[in-house]
């Protein structure tokens, strides 16, 4: 009787590598390999002769050249005697800056929105319904482009603010006597240290030693607190006792940083009107005032359909039975429905930030000098390289999106169903 | 009990009471009010509170719309009258400007004689569209979508109408390829589709096409006046660059999506290379490289349309998002489906096309959907590579003109209408087709 065994041995034939399933995947590889190398070989061939024929070469030298232009919003030192590369960190700062501040804003948003709109409340619903679907279907550039035309055209000249020399009232006044919006900049006030801990030498840039003694002081806060509470959990498992740690952790998480910042001396610089312009304060550029608002606006509507799709993802059931298990409204939002809301919520989130990271290039169409603007702008008309810049730009926008979808996927990780 | 009950009671109710109306603040308008707006002390805050927002946005916008002016050549005329209607220092809205200038928002600069094609165009794509769209439309209608791309193009570029011809001819040569190689086997059919029209399109279509619109000479029938690409602007180039981006980026998102998830090492690193690197650049960055690399990468002394490389990347971009919302539904198919495929001896393609496929995307119609109107509304971008989009590059082409200089927010509302009128239907279209899509019951 024949059985599996006996079947016959093929030999190997040259047909088998497409008909038998067993070779025909390594086949089909083959052939995509020779096909993306002779691809990439044409490519890099086309490229030489080009450069060739225009005379070029392929050389990340310009970044040690001069730049020669200015740019106005800097977090770092820059001059315009210094460097191209310097000047692509400057932007490359830019865009982290308002990157950073406008997720944290667009969260803000989003989460408010999210939640109003699902109150109860019909005017409020349908306000938010309305905020999130005009938000939604219409271009960000245009939000840009309005939200800095309210800035440029319907806001006033600082001189506006000069009270008249007869009657001694201004045409305008400012916001609780600190905030003045003007047609060229927002007068805020400026967060000053008076006693001085001197600047940080990082080699490239350096760093407010009192703005770090902050951040130190509320790290370490935190960590405290955490390990605090950590204790009450022991002495709770093993007596059934916990020990309030509410005072503890307000003195952590709010006294520890408010005693550092006022033994540093913090205070605020108030903006004043002398001459034609505001002096003292911050004055933070229109472009970047309405970058930002634009940024926070149009992502926060799409991060508060994320929410809202988070929280209604949650049945009532969960809720319930937190109830009839005998737990609190809060530790009911905290134990039960946040940890598998935050489920739903987090990875579409990482994506909004990726989004407004990299929407935030369109700050060229206000004149805001991120790296966009630098490197991939004025550096390139000038040194007219754009083979080096705009790969150079692409290779460091895809390196931050990938930090940040790295870093929130991480903190997705710790947040996700652990299951077996 | 009920005879204990009328001796110790001295009344007992022996018919129906007639039904009473509620009270008055448990019913009607009061009642509704009380629920959804006045319910607690939070809940009045809330009310309050969206009524004074909704005050102040109206106190600003309703004067100055209720104070609009339609018929005037200039701004400042439009500032004068304003004036003498309604006083010195009244603000109102100069819809003038749409008015007069609305051509260029809608056709760009494309030659005022000739505006008939791209709104023929923009007719018949809603005929082509209607039997993909709904699904009461007779199918012999599909085979009209199938030629739409190519009279669209002819409408639009104007030329001679062979050279759409020709390369329409070369998915024919193809088809028929694969009709003549298939008695060889599966593999030589393709392999025969494949290479037939690549070399008709690279060696042929082109000396036929000239060949043929040379000796037919430029009679109108044939031959439509030409329009260069730098004539385009407006909605006609954002609806050009978005359709075609929409058309394209579908199949290409699809199969990024399954090389994504295939078992082989090679197809699976290259897709997924391909996806994070266009996922993880801003588009901007993409159009630059269609308009300033391009020429390095392609060899020397190729030059090619500016809108065609714009809508290689704008496709390029959006298939990887596509894949991506894609991956998540194939995802989301229990393994079941799978297996099921398999225990019934399906291969590969014929297992995606007939249980897969359908039930993935089914799933990721939400996402394409935003995803469309993502791009739709990325169009807009391609004004930073020097094309007139409807938003900046044509308001800035008004407001450089002498007439309507400083004007802003009437070209911005105009455009931003626009643009929430076509993305809301898209959206709502998507729901429509979630509906209807429906198989489960719940």
């Amino acid at each position: 009787m024949a059985n599996v065994a006996d079947a016959p041995k093929d030999s190997f034939r040259l047909s088998m590598l497409l008909y038998d399933t067993r070779y025909r995947s390594l086949t089909i590889q083959v052939f995509v390999f020779f096909l993306f190398m002779a691809g990439a070989a044409w490519l890099v061939d086309n490229t030489m002769r080009n450069l060739e024929a225009l005379g070029k070469d392929f050389d990340f030298g310009f970044l040690w050249n001069r730049a020669g232009y200015d740019i106005s919003q800097r977090l770092v030192e820059y001059t315009n005697d210094s460097t191209h590369g310097r000047a692509m960190l400057v932007g490359l700062l830019n865009t982290l800056l308002i990157a950073l501040l406008g997720c944290m804003a667009a969260t803000v948003i989003g989460v408010l929105v999210g939640v109003l709109r699902l109150s109860r409340n019909w005017i409020v619903g349908r306000l938010m319904t309305v905020y999130v679907e005009v938000f939604r279907n219409v271009p960000l550039l245009l939000w840009i482009l309005l939200i800095y035309a309210v800035f440029s055209e319907a806001t006033p000249a600082p001189n506006a603010f000069r009270p008249n020399p007869e009657t001694g009232i201004a045409d305008r006044s400012m916001f609780l006597d600190a905030i003045a919006v003007t047609n060229r900049y927002t007068a805020l006030p400026n967060p000053v240290f008076s006693r001085e801990l001197g600047w940080l030498d990082l080699g490239l840039f350096y760093v407010n030693m009192d703005v770090l003694a902050v951040i130190g002081a509320v790290i370490a806060g935190w960590f405290i607190n955490r390990a605090v509470k950590a204790r009450a959990t022991r002495i709770q498992e093993a007596t059934g006792e916990r020990p309030a740690t509410w005072w503890s952790s307000l003195l952590l998480l709010a006294g520890l940083p408010v005693a550092v910042l006022l033994a540093l001396g913090f205070h605020l610089e108030f903006p004043e009107l002398r001459g034609f312009n505001f002096v003292g304060g911050l004055n933070v550029s229109n472009s970047f005032m309405a970058l930002w608002l634009a940024l926070s606006l149009y992502t926060g509507a799409f991060i508060a359909e994320i929410v809202r799709a988070g929280i209604l993802a949650i049945s009532r059931g969960q809720s319930e039975a937190a109830f009839a298990l005998g737990l609190r409204p809060g530790r009911t939002m905290n134990l039960v429905i946040l940890p598998q809301a935050l489920r739903v919520i987090i990875p579409p989130l990482i994506s909004q930030y990726l989004n407004l990271t990299k929407n935030s290039s369109l700050a060229i169409a206000v004149g805001y000098l991120d790296l966009r603007g630098t490197l991939g702008g004025i550096t390139l008309n000038q040194t007219g390289r754009e083979l080096e810049c705009v790969l150079l730009m692409m290779l460091i926008y895809l390196a931050i999106s990938l930090v940040i979808s790295a870093v929130m996927n991480v903190y997705n990780s710790a947040v996700k169903l652990k299951e077996r | 009990m009920s005879d204990t009950h009328a001796q110790t009671v001295p009344f007992v109710r022996e018919t129906m009471l007639p039904p009473v109306a509620p009270p008055a603040n448990e019913a009607g308008v009061v009642r509704w009010l009380r629920q959804n707006l006045f319910s607690g002390p939070l809940n009045i805050a809330l009310t309050v509170l969206g009524l004074v927002a909704i005050y102040y946005v109206l106190e600003g916008i309703v004067p100055w719309l209720m104070r609009s002016v339609w018929t005037a050549d200039t701004l400042a005329q439009c500032r004068q009258i304003i004036a003498e209607r309604w006083g010195e220092g009244a603000t109102g809205a100069c819809w003038a400007v749409i008015r007069e200038r609305w051509p260029q928002f809608l056709y760009g600069f494309y030659p005022n004689h000739l505006y008939w094609r791209p709104t023929l165009t923009f007719v018949l794509l809603f005929v082509a569209l209607a039997p993909i769209l709904f699904g009461q439309v007779p199918r012999q209608l599909l085979w009209f979508s199938l030629a739409y791309p190519f009279l669209a193009f002819w409408l639009l570029w104007g030329g001679s109408i062979f050279l759409p011809l020709v390369a329409a001819a070369g998915f024919l040569f193809g088809w028929l390829a694969y009709g003549l190689a298939a008695r060889f086997g599966t593999i030589p059919a393709v392999a025969a589709a494949a290479l037939v029209p690549v070399l008709w399109w690279l060696f042929l279509a082109g000396d036929v096409s000239d060949d043929l619109a040379r000796l037919t000479g430029r009679s109108f029938p044939l031959w439509l006046e030409e329009v260069r690409s730098d004539k385009f602007g407006g909605f006609v180039l954002a609806v050009t660059i978005g359709v075609s981006g929409i058309a394209l980026s579908l199949p290409l998102g699809i199969v990024l999506a399954l090389g994504r998830r295939s078992d082989m090492f090679l197809i699976k690193a290259l897709s997924v290379s391909f996806i994070e690197f266009i996922r993880g650049v801003p588009l901007i960055t993409l159009l630059f490289t269609a308009s300033l690399l391009l020429n390095y990468f392609l060899p020397p002394g190729t030059t090619f349309d500016i809108i065609l490389r714009v809508i290689i990347m704008v496709t390029l971009f959006a298939a990887a998002y596509i894949a991506e919302v894609i991956r998540g539904g194939l995802a989301a198919l229990p393994r079941g489906q799978y297996e099921a495929a398999d225990a019934l001896g399906l291969d590969y393609w014929k297992a995606q096309r007939l249980i897969i496929l359908p039930q993935a995307l089914k799933i990721s119609i939400p996402g394409i959907v935003s995803t469309f109107i993502g791009m739709f509304k990325d169009t807009t971008l391609v004004v930073f590579v020097g094309l007139l989009d409807p938003l900046k590059g044509i308001t800035d082409a008004v407001r450089a003109s002498t007439d309507w200089k400083g004007i802003y927010w009437e070209p911005y509302i105009f455009v931003g209408l626009i643009f929430f009128a076509f993305n809301f239907a898209m959206s709502r279209y998507s729901m429509h087709l979630e509906r209807r899509l429906k198989t489960d019951h719940r």
